[in-house]
């Protein structure tokens, strides 16, 4: 194998075992540091894929911003030692959607007869000026959609924290 | 378009990485080899010269961070969004230009009803 | 078969997909489920980009996983701000003790 190859495997094997740990951990911070190492490993693969940018992207969306959000609520929420986080009757059957999951997409995986293009690996291109002209042209709408989605989080988030900033102003506890 | 390939431009990521990740393993286990290991109930508090502590240090945290920490993420996705669209401005220009004024002026308006909303007071 | 192929992206999106189902099922605390729900996002922007490296000359499927990421992000801001309130109004995020349609 060559290096690249080597490192390529090692990303994606990090990824999958940390994916297995965040589910699987009892302490709901560790499996929130797994899943950190998922994003990283999920953006070093974005790299092997000539997708320069979208590593760039889940770097600072998810390991930047997300993650810092999951942590923020895990503290805000006080209970975060020695509770029961699994629910023991659904383990049997979260065990089989896993199975057959796994064994619906593996099927399909390996019936499929993919039209693989000559010459995929090797050749990479920066992708940020692609990406932008895509995005200013054929997927405008798209592209203004999504500020308005982020306008709706924003204003749905500041209307569900909001009551409980005044409720706690007016009880003076702080 | 000149095509580069891209694997060997990200070697020093990796070796960066690496070397974080050797230096900052090989410096504890070292340490622990070195070190002498003598625990006290004094010792593992956590100031040893400083207060008591006067409660569990694993509290809730102040909900407002939350909120900043939402417009943190979203202004962020913002950011990335604008990356795009710098690199092809020259290209694209006046079009360009109105296409992301609205974008930006979208989320301004959430931004100027979480600042209404007194979301931003710290008080 | 080459190391670095659609087959073993796909592979691995299907991994990280089963896992986030295996979650979402057997969580019980909210923020769990929604750690779940981060990696099946994952695991289709994955494939989004895998397919578009592989199959296609052009990088459109690079644009669905910028909107997939986006829309991640968004999703988890709501999601998160539902569970401080309900933490708030209930003192819980157990999603079996939380009952009441009425808070």
């Amino acid at each position: 194998m060559e290096l690249k190859e080597i490192i390529f495997f090692i990303l994606a094997t990090a990824t999958v075992l940390s994916g297995w740990l965040v589910v699987s951990l009892k302490n709901i911070i560790h499996s929130a540091f797994a899943l950190l190492i998922t994003f990283f490993g999920v953006g070093g693969l974005f790299v092997y894929l000539s997708a320069d940018f979208l590593a760039a992207t889940q770097i600072l969306i998810y390991v930047g911003g997300v993650m810092i959000l999951v942590l923020f609520a895990i503290m805000l929420s006080e209970k975060v030692y020695n509770v029961s986080i699994f629910h023991a009757s659904k383990i049997l059957p979260g065990l089989l959607v896993l199975g057959g999951v796994q064994v619906v997409l593996l099927r399909v995986m390996i019936e499929s007869p993919w039209r693989i293009r000559a010459g995929a690996d090797s050749v990479m291109r920066p992708t940020t000026e692609i990406l932008g002209g895509l995005l200013l042209n054929e997927y405008l709408l798209p592209f203004e959609v999504i500020s308005v989605l982020l306008l709706a989080a924003l204003i749905g988030a500041v209307v569900l924290i909001r009551k409980e900033v005044k409720r706690r102003r007016e009880g003076a506890c702080l | 378009m000149p095509e580069t390939i891209i694997p060997a431009g990200y070697f020093p990521i990796i070796l960066f990485f690496v070397i974080a990740l050797f230096f900052g393993l090989v410096t504890l286990f070292f340490g622990s080899l070195i070190r002498p290991n003598r625990p006290s109930v004094e010792k593992l508090s956590p100031y040893e010269c400083g207060n008591p502590p006067f409660m569990d240090s694993r509290s809730r945290v102040f909900i407002r961070y939350y909120l900043v920490a939402v417009l943190f993420v979203l202004f962020d996705l913002e950011a990335v969004f604008l990356y795009p669209w710098a690199v092809v401005y020259h290209k694209i220009g006046m079009y360009g230009l109105v296409e992301m004024l609205l974008f930006i002026v979208i989320l301004l308006v959430g931004y100027a009803y979480a600042w209404r909303k007194g979301a931003l007071e710290w008080d | 078969m080459p190391v670095i192929s659609l087959e073993s992206y796909l592979l691995v999106g299907m991994m990280l997909f089963a896992f986030g189902m295996f979650g979402i099922i057997t969580r019980k605390n909210a923020i769990s489920v929604l750690l779940g729900f981060e990696l099946v996002m994952n695991a289709a922007g994955l494939n989004f980009a895998a397919f578009s490296h592989f199959t296609d000359k052009t990088i459109h499927g690079q644009v669905f996983t910028l909107f997939i990421i986006a829309l991640a992000a968004a999703e988890s801001v709501v999601i998160l701000a539902l569970i401080i309130a309900v933490y708030q109004k209930m003192n819980t995020i157990q999603i079996d003790e939380i009952d009441s349609l009425k808070g």
